[in-house]
């Protein structure tokens, strides 16, 4: 639970409303803004990194896109959970314009990354586990979204 | 000592992902300390990948080198991991 600290219930939000990428990622974004985690800045900073470095990743069962942008529009380390209503497509990473349709967004607010190398593996942990993202894609409540990642630590 | 250089958007977030995963991958076919991982902006690559005898991208690369490029998001997804593997390896010769 400890090494869990970047990883809050209140950061969870399902049932995202987008009908685009960057839509789905401003709102996500700006809550993010709300409270208190990232500058303003991050807003649009996201926004545009997401144009020129995609964050799309096709896994074994949902699609999933990890957006996050430098570390100086953060003010505290934290990532984001937003499970979208309905999956929106997002340009898939390394790739010129091959799409998948994304399901849950994981987004970073990495202030150092050395220093969270420990959560940034248990984000790739997630993100190889088929089953836990589907457990996480049709949870009917934050709490089940945090004992889930919670439960494979 | 074989080099190889993990490269992302930002030089700090999904290549440091892909370096722990790679690195993990490499040791455990028996080839620790065989090799060294570095990570940079996908920006550098023109000015630094010809010092390396691999690159991992997981974002998109251009720019004119010779280094063999691989791409990287088998280490951030866990899809077709040995197999990406399996080309590092082959282009390091080890």
């Amino acid at each position: 639970m400890e090494s869990m600290g970047l990883l809050r219930q209140d950061l969870v939000v399902r049932d995202l409303e987008a009908s685009s990428d960057q839509g789905a990622i401003e709102k996500l974004a700006m809550f993010l803004h709300e409270k208190g985690i990232v500058k303003e800045s991050y807003i649009n900073a996201i926004m545009e990194r997401e144009k020129v470095f995609s964050t799309g990743l096709p896994t074994g069962s949902i699609g999933v896109a990890i957006p996050h942008t430098d570390v100086e529009h953060v003010n505290e380390a934290a990532v984001a959970i937003g499970i979208l209503k309905e999956p929106v497509p997002f340009t898939v990473m390394a790739s010129e314009d091959d799409k998948v349709d994304v399901k849950v967004m994981f987004m970073l607010a990495v202030k150092e990354p050395h220093a969270q190398i420990e959560l940034l593996q248990t984000l790739m942990g997630v993100l190889s586990d088929p089953e836990l993202l589907n457990t996480i894609s049709e949870a009917a409540s934050n709490r089940e979204v945090y004992d889930a990642i919670t439960s494979v630590l | 000592m074989k080099k190889i250089l993990v490269a992302c958007g930002t030089g700090i977030c999904t290549s440091t992902m892909a370096a722990k995963k790679l690195e993990t991958q490499l040791d455990s076919r028996g080839l620790k300390g065989q090799f060294s991982i570095s990570q940079c902006r996908v920006s550098e690559l023109e000015f630094k990948a010809n010092d390396f005898d691999v690159i991992i991208c997981t974002s998109n690369a251009s720019g004119s080198f010779d280094t063999p490029i691989i791409q990287g998001l088998a280490y951030l997804t866990g899809v077709n991991m040995a197999k990406t593997t399996d080309q590092v390896v082959e282009k390091l010769g080890l």
